[in-house]
């Protein structure tokens, strides 16, 4: 019986190392990438917000009605023309695939500055930089400045447009910001 | 059937043993010192507390050991989001003093691998500073020291606590040093690439809220641009 006892703490100190070593602590939940490949104009991939249900934070000073309710956003003069979001981001099939932050500010040195962070846990996380004004048609533009695990071999565009709400159904929707992604891989010559 | 009790209670005794190991195994230490601490260049550095409800807007999904702050906040509880956080918060200058806004998001890495003891966090920081620019800072933390040190000693304890003094850095990577990536994006940030080291000081923990009294930094490497434009000697 002793042998047995010895050979039932092998096979679990065996049998916790191939767990462990078999088994994911973190797996993260991924919704399917809905990447469009256009003729001649590389890859596209839309993402969509909805307002206000997906607004997580507005941070601008002297809020009447603040978001969260019961935020205290800093009255410091310095933060005076900085406006901080933060939101839930989805896909082109209206499923919640990560957040988001948009910062606006302008001040002396930085110029006007429009900046997001999208933050895809099972993805990655890029940083995109966007121009102050925005197009005719009332879109901005901007370039991915840098990114993180799938986007971090990328570079390319993003456009960032306001499109109304028309549903006769949904009376609290006010519309989406919607964020379309052009992004393609660059090329490495071989050594 | 004893001969089957033998070897149910031999295989739990195993995994016991096999958990302890891993909990005490020298071969996994926190990282005391920051690989900044060595550097010749200008290193800035942005405070913050890591109480959630010292933030001006922390949240998860709703579920973890910390509470998100304003309790009326937007819940990250959608499967994709479901292990992460989001934090938004003041960050302060060395001199204590407001210096810029933070977003600091948090997700859980399946980079996570117990044996080796990497309890991996990947986060990216969204920091704007007024007059100064703006950042991007990428990196992976490493919380098993943390888990180690604090979370599980309070677990233990009779109170669910755990009071003490406790300073690491908790950022591994993706730096070949354990530091993390810094991209500027505006200002006298604009085109900025280094590194980034973030660290905790904890002092008080509890198993019911959290960390209760915890402070972080973040340096930040700013390279001195004549050295970049020196040819070598």
């Amino acid at each position: 019986m002793f042998k047995t006892f010895i050979a039932g703490i092998l096979l679990g100190i065996a049998g916790a190392a191939a767990a462990l070593y078999y088994v994911p602590v973190v797996d993260q939940s991924r919704e399917q990438s809905m990447i469009v490949v256009h003729p001649n104009h590389g890859n596209t991939e839309t993402f969509h917000i909805n307002i206000p249900t997906d607004r997580i934070l507005v941070g601008v000073p002297g809020q009447a009605e603040p978001l969260p309710a019961g935020l205290e956003w800093p009255d410091d003069l310095q933060f005076a023309a900085t406006r901080a979001e933060v939101f839930k981001i989805r896909n082109g099939k209206d499923a919640v695939v990560g957040v988001a932050s948009r910062i606006a500010a302008s001040d002396e040195v930085a110029g006007d500055v429009i900046e997001w962070v999208f933050h895809l846990p099972a993805r990655g996380s890029a940083y995109v930089v966007m121009e102050a004004q925005p197009q005719e048609g009332g879109y901005r533009l901007g370039s991915l400045a840098t990114g993180t695990r799938e986007f971090a071999p990328l570079v390319g565009h993003v456009t960032e447009r306001w499109v109304s709400s028309t549903s006769e159904f949904d009376d609290d929707m006010q519309g989406r910001i919607e964020l379309i992604t052009a992004f393609v891989g660059q090329f490495v010559e071989d050594e | 059937m004893k001969y089957l009790v033998a070897l149910l209670v031999g295989m739990a005794g195993g995994v016991a043993v096999f958990l302890t190991f891993l909990y005490l195994n020298p071969l996994t230490t926190t990282n005391r010192l920051s690989a900044l601490s060595v550097s010749d260049n200008q290193v800035i550095t942005f405070n913050y507390s890591a109480v959630a409800t010292d933030a001006l807007v922390y949240t998860n999904d709703g579920r973890s050991q910390v509470t998100p702050y304003p309790a009326k906040v937007l819940q990250l509880w959608e499967p994709t989001v479901r292990r992460t956080d989001a934090r938004v918060t003041v960050l302060r200058d060395g001199r204590g003093q407001p210096a810029a806004i933070g977003v600091k998001f948090s997700s859980d890495s399946e980079k996570t691998n117990v044996l080796n003891g990497e309890a991996i966090v990947d986060s990216v920081w969204h920091i704007y500073a007024p007059g100064q620019g703006s950042l991007f800072v990428e990196q992976q933390e490493n919380y098993w020291g943390y888990l180690r040190e604090i979370a599980i000693p309070a677990r233990w304890s009779s109170g669910k606590n755990w009071r003490g003094t406790w300073n690491a850095s908790i950022t591994s990577g993706p730096g070949a040093l354990g530091t993390s990536r810094v991209f500027g994006g505006s200002g006298i940030f604009a085109g900025l690439e280094s590194d980034a080291v973030e660290s905790l000081n904890a002092k008080a923990y509890s198993v019911e809220h959290g960390p209760v009294a915890m402070d972080a930094e973040l340096a930040i490497e700013i390279p001195r641009r004549d050295a970049a434009l020196s040819q070598d000697p």
